[in-house]
């Protein structure tokens, strides 16, 4: 197994292999997306407080779980590449987080659009707004962070280090609106007891999970694509790096 | 090295600050209750959470008077507004303003929902089998 993942994880073999790899991930997100928001805005049945207007969960709900997932794998790939200096994981950890800080900024915009009409506010200073947005804040941290050194070890460190500090934030967000009182609503499905018995009706849940698959292979798909450009770049000097441009030039 | 002991320190520090901020002011409303027990701020705008009272919506022109409840306690709130299209009475509120002679003058009144969704047919065949 761990052979296996060393030889997965060398820059060439990467850079081979997830080129097969991606095409499986982005035609079924794509697939599942146009599936996923048929169902959402045209199959389910409107909800009897909200009417037509709750239909922005099935965007907002996927978007604000993967800036939250991909957060958590910036993390760990980030714990991994300063232990032990693998190259693939400090490529995981940068590349994730532009796309970690879209799905954060999509989750706060269609929360901003659903608040208006339906709290009556496009914003409120509580406690899982406020986390969220530290979310975002800490994602455009880490970028910046890994951008202000000329050696690119030295930015990988600090920014790892960033990246596993603010991991804190994660259960603060999950559980904000268990710890305090908060103009957001509870969770629908995470906890363990509502995944058997959801809080989302049988008939207008299956576009939701849809989606949560769809927003997890983009995540997979866009992550690897950026994964092998950076790797490209990081690997410019090498001799694989070279036969390939030639290659791709003939 | 030094510079990530830097780092780290001022991570440290600022989820330091941050759970201490969080753990003053999180709350982002007091329930009725809390209010007669004395938690809320004097003198001074708050929020005020908790349930329309049945029954208690009055409206005159732009002005609304209606009770906001936790079941235990309530309060006679007085709106001059818009209300959002969640509001109706049963339906949980948030209200910002202050107390003066026992009523609460609300500035803003926000709606909010549960957790909860479901086609309007369930939600009438839950309310029949619940009268039942």
């Amino acid at each position: 197994m761990w052979k296996w993942i060393q030889a997965f994880a060398s820059p060439q073999n990467f850079y081979l292999t997830s080129k097969k790899i991606i095409p499986w991930l982005l035609y079924p997100c794509i697939a599942l997306c146009v599936i996923g928001i048929y169902g959402a805005l045209f199959v389910v049945p409107p909800d009897y407080q909200q009417g037509e207007t709750y239909r922005i969960m099935f965007i907002h709900v996927p978007s604000a779980s993967m800036s939250m997932f991909v957060y958590f794998v910036m993390a760990v790939a980030s714990g991994i590449g300063l232990i032990w200096q693998i190259k693939l994981a400090n490529v995981v950890a940068k590349v994730s987080a532009p796309i970690g800080a879209s799905f954060t900024f999509l989750a706060l915009v269609t929360g901003a659009v659903w608040g208006k009409p339906m709290w009556g506010t496009w914003w409120v200073w509580d406690a899982r707004l406020t986390s969220e947005l530290i979310l975002l804040f800490l994602y455009l941290a880490y970028m910046s962070l890994g951008n202000a050194f000329d050696n690119p070890k030295t930015a990988s460190k600090a920014s790892s280090v960033l990246a596993i500090v603010g991991l804190i934030n994660l259960p603060i967000i999950k559980y904000s609106v268990e710890w305090w009182n908060t103009l957001h609503q509870g969770a629908s499905i995470s906890t363990i007891e509502k995944i058997s018995k959801p809080a989302i009706d049988g008939s207008m849940i299956w576009p939701l999970l849809v989606m949560f698959l769809a927003f997890g292979l983009m995540y997979a798909a866009l992550m690897l694509m950026r994964a092998r450009d950076e790797m490209l770049i990081r690997e410019q000097n090498s001799r694989w790096v070279k036969a390939v441009i030639m290659g791709e030039q003939l | 090295m030094v510079f990530v002991v830097l780092l780290i320190c001022g991570a440290i520090l600022a989820i330091w600050l941050l759970f201490k901020a969080l753990g003053s002011n999180t709350n982002y409303f007091y329930s009725p209750t809390e209010v007669v027990q004395g938690k809320a701020p004097e003198g001074k705008s708050f929020r005020l959470g908790g349930l329309v009272a049945n029954g208690s919506v009055k409206r005159e022109g732009m002005k609304v008077n209606f009770d906001v409840t936790d079941n235990l306690n309530s309060f006679g709130i007085e709106y001059v507004g818009i209300l959002p299209d969640l509001f109706r009475e049963g339906q949980g509120i948030i209200t910002t303003g202050s107390l003066s002679d026992g009523n609460f003058i609300a500035t803003e009144v926000l709606a909010k929902h549960d957790e909860n969704y479901m086609p309007p047919e369930v939600a009438e065949a839950i309310q029949k089998s619940s009268q039942q």
